[in-house]
């Protein structure tokens, strides 16, 4: 018998399943931030050119990474949402927004300090900076839209919809580099070529990469639990399986 | 063309005649209630005005930033109008109307969004190269000012009936739809003002003017489209 994948788009079966994984995750990233970091401050060698200062790339580019991944998440669940009516999927992207708006304002903070040393400006009105605020505006928006809509159903789709708009910009910030010939520096990891660093530095990027990727599914799993409690408050299961718990706790 | 606006008109259960008379509706209440139109015409020109004053009146600065100034009172006085756009027809019941009717909706918002841009755009790209003129642009300057407005505007106001339609009786509807709508109005502002600043230096156009030009028909696609799916969301 095949596995019925549809189980998993109930929020009674995620919800304990989310709350099994997310501290693995969350242990996952801190064991692999720490390792990461470690390499990045201690065992890269300092770069040729920039000094000391580029190892802030070790935070920027998986910042920069993951603003991107969790916005294209967000469109995807979104689109499943709208697609196939779940539920879950509308929770699911609503969960994601606030860890994807954070990453985007670490990516734009870690540029600022990089480009003060480097460029010598805080702020550069290049095409990736822009385009990169520019998401930050739209996981705002996301947000502010569906906070303003007091109908849950209304304002899942409302901001689906908007998330779906939004997604033109990924592509422009990812190309930015390629399409005008900006300030800001070309991607330094392909999957297509060499890479045009020395491979310590690699491995340390790549090993905080995987931490923010670990941090971000933990993080929005643990907000995906409060969404679901928040609005299954009213189902049986919650009122059978966890609310005993709390009232328990309350008297 | 007359012939064929005449048996639209007289046939309006084809689909030209429906987009004929919702075009004409909109422009006829936009005729009667004439001070909504003026409203965001006169704040554009309040809005340029204002530079000279807080900048100072150096000629060369001034036509400096001339084209970026009067963008973007282009982006904000055209976002300032989108209330007009199906905030009226929602509270009274029309917009369900629409919703409910035979006819594709989304030739019906393409039919509201280009009458909107008559009264709203238009006035716009018509008053901007006297606007452009106070700020000392040289003539070329002016033409391709006055052009890109003219390709630039129809993809504000079809953008903009996006965040109309998704704010459609939310609470703060006015500031929300500007934190919508702003973000996806920048590809337009840096492009319409990029050809303006690159005829002053010398530089050709044609790549500024044919990305404006790709925004309007990428636009006219999709927006219509996502604007009727918004407004069904607000309808259920």
């Amino acid at each position: 018998m095949a596995l019925n994948l549809w189980r998993f788009a109930s929020p009674q079966v995620i919800y304990p399943i989310a709350g099994r994984m997310a501290p693995m995750f969350m242990a996952a990233a801190l064991v692999l931030g720490l390792v990461g970091l470690y390499i990045g401050f201690f065992v890269a060698p300092t770069d040729f050119q920039q000094g000391e200062s580029y190892r802030i790339i070790f935070i920027h580019v998986p910042a920069a990474w993951m603003s991107m991944v969790i916005y294209l998440a967000m469109a995807f669940w979104c689109a499943v949402g709208m697609i196939m009516n779940t539920r879950l999927s509308f929770m699911m992207a609503l969960a994601l927004a606030p860890t994807g708006a954070l990453m985007t304002f670490i990516a734009l903070w870690t540029g600022a300090l990089w480009g003060k040393p480097t460029w010598g400006a805080w702020w550069v009105w290049d095409a990736r900076l822009t385009s990169e605020l520019i998401l930050l505006f739209l996981y705002i928006g996301f947000m502010s839209l569906h906070a303003a809509i007091d109908d849950v159903r209304r304002a899942d789709r409302a901001a689906g919809l908007l998330a779906l708009v939004g997604v033109v910009n990924v592509p422009i910030i990812y190309f930015s580099v390629q399409w005008w010939n900006t300030l800001h520096q070309g991607a330094s990891v392909s999957l297509t070529r060499a890479p045009s660093m020395a491979t310590t530095m690699l491995t340390g990027m790549l090993i905080m990469a995987l931490a923010a990727w670990m941090y971000s599914i933990a993080a929005s799993l643990m907000r995906l639990r409060v969404i679901i409690l928040e609005r299954e408050a009213d189902a049986d299961w919650v009122r059978e399986q966890i609310a005993p718990a709390w009232r328990g706790a309350r008297t | 063309m007359e012939a064929v606006l005449d048996t639209a008109r007289e046939n309006r259960t084809g689909l030209a005649g429906v987009f004929v008379s919702v075009v004409q509706r909109d422009l006829l209440l936009a005729v009667r209630r004439r001070a909504d139109v003026l409203t965001s015409f006169f704040f554009f020109i309040i809005v340029v005005s204002l530079f000279p004053l807080g900048v100072g009146p150096e000629p060369n600065t001034l036509r400096e930033i001339a084209p970026g100034v009067v963008w973007v009172a282009a982006l904000l006085a055209s976002m300032l109008a989108l209330h007009r756009l199906l905030a009226g027809d929602y509270a009274d019941g029309t917009l369900e109307q629409l919703v409910l009717s035979a006819q594709p909706l989304t030739l019906l918002v393409l039919g509201k969004i280009l009458a909107h841009w008559l009264v709203t755009g238009i006035p716009l790209v018509l008053i901007a190269p006297l606007l452009g003129l106070q700020f000392g642009l040289p003539g070329d300057a002016l033409a391709v000012m006055t052009l890109g407005l003219l390709l630039g505007t129809p993809v504000l106001s079809m953008l903009g009936a996006i965040g109309a339609a998704l704010t459609l009786g939310v609470r703060g509807a006015g500031g929300l739809v500007a934190l919508l709508v702003l973000p996806l109005y920048i590809p337009v502002l840096i492009f319409g003002a990029g050809a303006v600043s690159a005829a002053m230096s010398g530089q050709s156009v044609e790549g500024h003017m044919s990305l404006l030009a790709a925004f309007l028909l990428f636009s006219v696609v999709v927006a219509p489209w996502a604007t009727a799916a918004a407004i069904r969301i607000a309808m259920e």
